[in-house]
């Protein structure tokens, strides 16, 4: 155990208010008028942060960060140059607009670019309820970060080495303004505990990790149910081994069924389309996902870790439904890909907010129990994901069932298959959602894929 | 050559420092804030950086961008707890108020002194140049304009054409408590080339670039710009014949070069000191066993001139050297950084690096290859009745304590017979990092490295780096394709 005095850390001068960083905004917006600029847009952000961790019961690093970026593009009729600066100073800003406009000059003239369509812009800017500061000292984040590690060794004495643990908090400021005379910024925080261990059987080490996310401090979950978790995960991968190559029903967890859902959103993105760079091209109002599968953005909820009331380019962002009974029903675009498609925006520069896939009725023991032969995939390795053809081939570890039964971990093997099939191959969604992510969705269960191992 | 960094020092003091008005005074007063008792060791790294990027798509010149970043982050550590904080203003308050933030990790009170600063000495493997300066703007755009057209020249089937160029002048300077000062101005540059090619309703993309720590003339030299152009057609058109890749564990050829990703993540990952002295390395405490075949020998080198993963200094300021891994398949080292080399009672091994002042140094690698071996190419394709010939590969991946880890073939064909026949769509091939080298049966004389385009990611830090290999064959290695 280590005992701290307390930081003067803390003390550090806080972060600007909003109407600095406007002033900031409308700083950079006049400076490229005055260079000519036809058009231009801003974004100023500020983020300051704690971060504790502490590894076998002893501190191991005290972070303090503070970040601050100025980013702006500028328009010369359709022609654009893009600058950032770290730096707010005057001079230092008005050197980045004029780096801007420089850049302008050799750009090409683009009919498709511009800033968002003013009559998209939010004309309000509901609060999201983003904004919950977690007054932590580095004693308390450092005792937070010992009990969770603690309650990952107490869990079992196969537990015998550590990566740590971590309790993180920080807040950030964002504004962002353009020259059709949008301005909006909010503040948002965000704060977690992680715990990482290793487990022990014979020569054999596995490690595995758990965390809990919130915008909100008191939403996270216990420091030592984090480590508990982080444990018993860890605990269940001992003993894993190889299967034979072989094509079987895979039943992705909440946390990787993710990561197919960041698939489809990557496939169904203005850039990647309008670039013909998809398998999804031209897929609007077609079957995509099995029928049962329905995706919603919901750019709105409170305290949710993918809200935001307007976009990167200040446009409303707004509910709407992406997938309805397996068919797609709306693409991820920004301004420019959504004029390049002949389209209009989404709200989605930037990324989506908030992304649901609706729950079916199944929890994970009941997904499990009705697999005969299977794969359960907790981890997922590499990056072998082709989003142009949909090819898929990553490595993964989990568990495998037999008869509805999970007999043995699972490791050094691939799964393979082609998004398109494994999108409409979705025998089941559970209803087991993860919400710790701007993606919320429950197990996923894919009817076959390829099986590589022995 | 030792002149090389004083006048690198003498840069990025010119250009850090005397902004700044800061002084040597000054960093002795932010170091008696730092020192408290119960410090055994602290750091200040500043940085200067200035980057741009140019964009061409659809045969236009669609977007530049330009970006200023400086900052110093300060670090203090006490046995194994580190404290630190940063500041993206280089000004002395900012740099006492940093100070007074890191080291609050040890019990405070009382002052600590630095000895006389003294200049490190490192022969210098790059010029200090600006690359941003060493073409015009116009010919940036020029350059771009020739890819897309040479591309486009290569195949009617080529429909998309993605050019992207980047440059990077980074000037640091760093400062510890042994009083010691060391500069590096690092220049680096990267030039890519997508290609989307489609036929009778397929579509495939390929990808081919390179760069290195120089300026952009590098690109000009012979039309290496243009070999990037073709190569990239070259794959995806490749791609619009492949077939799947099968499934299963089979024999495995490797291409040299690029395709040394196996050895950054089977291996080198898991050589990192601060796993090692953790324990939770599968390859912790097996200094003098073997885990490779006495063909293979692998080094760490950070001292190849003009290379992407090259550092004169680390980030750390310790010189950079060549770091036997493994010897004849008996593993002999660990890659250090300043902190787990005390804490392991070995030597900093120039390892330490850190993606900005606003990230804490950890040992991470520069240019990790493998040496040549005996064998002829041809004589090793030849020796194999069924498997796969793998040459081109995306990113890998590996699980630091199982010793796991994948990596991405992206061009790849079927060995029938001991003839390399039919392409082969991508697939993710996965092994064990302790036992894939012992299955290292035939290695080339044909080393080579990659063309400059690596990053590795480490806890969320992005560093370049660089990778190579002779063509090498592992017997047995698990192909994650469709064809069971």
């Amino acid at each position: 155990m280590s005992s701290m005095t307390e930081s003067s850390g803390r003390a550090r001068s806080g972060l600007p208010d909003k109407a600095t960083l406007e002033e900031r905004v409308e700083f950079a917006l006049n400076a490229a008028k005055r260079l000519g600029a036809s058009a231009a847009e801003v974004s100023v952000s500020v983020e300051q942060g704690l971060s504790a961790s502490v590894r076998r019961g002893e501190v191991e690093t005290v972070e303090h960060r503070r970040d601050r970026g100025l980013a702006l593009t500028v328009y010369f009729g359709r022609c654009k140059g893009s600058a950032a600066s770290a730096d707010f100073a005057d001079d230092a800003v008005q050197g980045a607009v004029q780096a801007a406009c420089d850049i302008a000059r050799y750009t090409s003239e683009d009919p498709c670019q511009g800033l968002a369509d003013p009559e998209l812009l939010a004309r309000e800017v509901p609060d999201l309820d983003l904004h919950h500061p977690w007054d932590l000292s580095v004693d308390a984040a450092i005792e937070q970060a010992l009990a969770c590690e603690q309650a990952a060794f107490d869990t079992d004495p196969a537990i015998d080495n550590s990566e740590g643990a971590e309790v993180d908090t920080h807040t950030g400021l964002r504004v962002y303004g353009n020259s059709n005379g949008f301005i909006g910024g909010y503040p948002a925080s965000s704060h977690s505990i992680s715990c990482a261990v290793l487990g022990r059987r014979g020569d054999e080490l596995q490690r595995d990790f758990w965390f809990s996310v919130s915008r909100v401090p008191e939403a996270l979950d216990s420091a030592a149910s984090v480590g508990r978790r982080a444990a018993e995960r860890t605990v269940a991968r001992l003993g894993s081994r190889r299967v034979g190559t072989t094509s079987a029903p895979v039943l992705f967890t909440p946390q990787m069924a993710r990561s197919l859902i960041g698939h489809f959103v990557g496939a169904v993105s203005g850039g990647n389309l309008y670039r013909k760079a998809s398998f999804l091209v031209d897929s609007l109002g077609q079957p995509v996902f099995a029928p049962q599968v329905n995706v919603h953005e919901q750019p709105h909820l409170p305290q949710a870790l993918g809200s935001a009331p307007f976009d990167g380019e200040g446009v409303a962002t707004r509910s709407r439904a992406l997938v309805e009974s397996g068919e797609l029903r709306g693409y991820v675009l920004n301004s420019y890909s959504a004029r390049k498609l002949g389209m209009q925006t989404t709200g989605n520069a930037g990324g989506v907010h908030n992304l649901s896939v609706e729950p079916g009725e199944a929890d994970f023991d009941e997904l499990v129990s009705g697999i005969e032969r299977g794969l359960v995939v907790t981890h997922l390795m590499g990056q072998g994901v082709n989003l142009v053809t949909g090819d898929y081939s990553r490595g993964a570890a989990g568990f495998w069932v037999e008869n509805g039964e999970i007999v043995h971990p699972v490791e050094e093997i691939t799964i393979a298959g082609n998004l398109r099939d494994m999108f409409r191959g979705i025998s089941a969604v559970g209803r087991d959602v993860d919400v710790q992510g701007n993606v919320r969705t429950g197990s996923i269960l894919v009817e076959r894929m390829t099986i590589a191992g022995e | 050559m030792s002149q090389g960094n004083e006048r690198n020092l003498a840069l990025a003091q010119e250009q850090i420092l005397t902004p700044a008005g800061l002084t040597e005074a000054d960093l002795d007063k932010a170091f008696g804030e730092l020192m408290a008792p119960g410090v055994d060791a602290a750091d200040m790294y500043f940085q200067a950086s200035r980057h741009e990027s140019w964009v061409l798509e659809d045969g236009i010149v669609k977007s530049g961008s330009h970006g200023l970043d400086q900052g110093v982050g300060v670090r203090a550590v006490s046995g194994e707890k580190t404290g630190f904080a940063y500041s993206d203003e280089i000004v002395l308050p900012a740099l006492l108020e940093a100070s007074t933030a890191a080291r609050a990790i040890s019990r405070s009170g009382g002052q600590g002194t630095v000895r006389a600063w003294q200049g490190t000495q490192a022969p210098s493997l790059y010029e200090p140049t600006d690359p941003l300066e060493t073409l015009s703007a116009d010919d940036k755009v020029d350059l771009l304009r020739r890819l897309d057209a040479e591309a486009r020249a290569q195949d009617p089937r080529v429909e998309q054409v993605i050019v992207s160029l980047s440059g990077l002048h980074d000037v640091v300077l760093v400062a510890d408590s042994d009083g010691r000062l060391s500069g590096d101005v690092r220049p680096l540059v990267r030039l890519n080339v997508t290609v989307l090619a489609a036929q009778d309703g397929r579509r495939e993309s390929g990808a081919a670039g390179g760069g290195g720590r120089t300026g952009y003339s590098f690109f000009l030299e012979s039309d290496r710009c243009l070999e990037y152009a073709r190569e990239a057609v070259r794959q995806a058109v490749l791609n619009l014949e492949a077939v799947a890749a099968p499934a299963g564990t089979m024999p495995v050829v490797l291409g040299p070069g690029w395709p040394g990703v196996l050895l950054h993540e089977a291996i080198g990952h898991g050589l990192e000191g601060d796993f090692n002295r953790k324990g939770t390395s599968a390859f912790s405490g097996r200094v003098g066993e073997r885990v490779a075949s006495p063909l293979c020998t692998i080094v760490d080198d950070g001292t190849i001139a003009g290379r992407r993963g090259s550092l004169s200094i680390d980030d750390e300021g310790t010189v950079s050297q060549k770091t036997t891994l493994i010897e004849r398949g008996i593993l002999t080292g660990y890659m250090q950084d300043k902190l787990n080399a005390r804490l392991t009672g070995s030597q900093p091994t120039g390892n330490g690096r850190r993606e900005s002042y606003a990230h804490l140094p950890m040992p991470r690698m520069t240019n990790t290859y493998m040496l040549p071996g005996p064998h002829d190419p041809e004589e090793i394709i030849r020796s194999v009745d069924r498997g796969l010939y793998a040459v081109n590969f995306g990113g890998g991946q590996v699980d630091i304590t199982s010793g796991k880890f994948v990596f991405s073939a992206s061009e790849a064909y079927l060995i029938e017979k001991g003839r390399v026949t039919r392409p082969v769509k991508g697939a993710t091939l996965i092994g064990n990092g302790p036992e894939v080298l012992k299955q290292v049966s035939m290695v080339g004389n044909d080393l080579a490295l990659d063309s400059g385009i690596g990053v590795c990611g480490k806890e969320g830090q992005s560093v370049p780096v660089g990778v190579g290999q002779p063509t090498l064959k592992v017997d047995a290695l698990t192909v994650g394709g469709t064809e069971a």
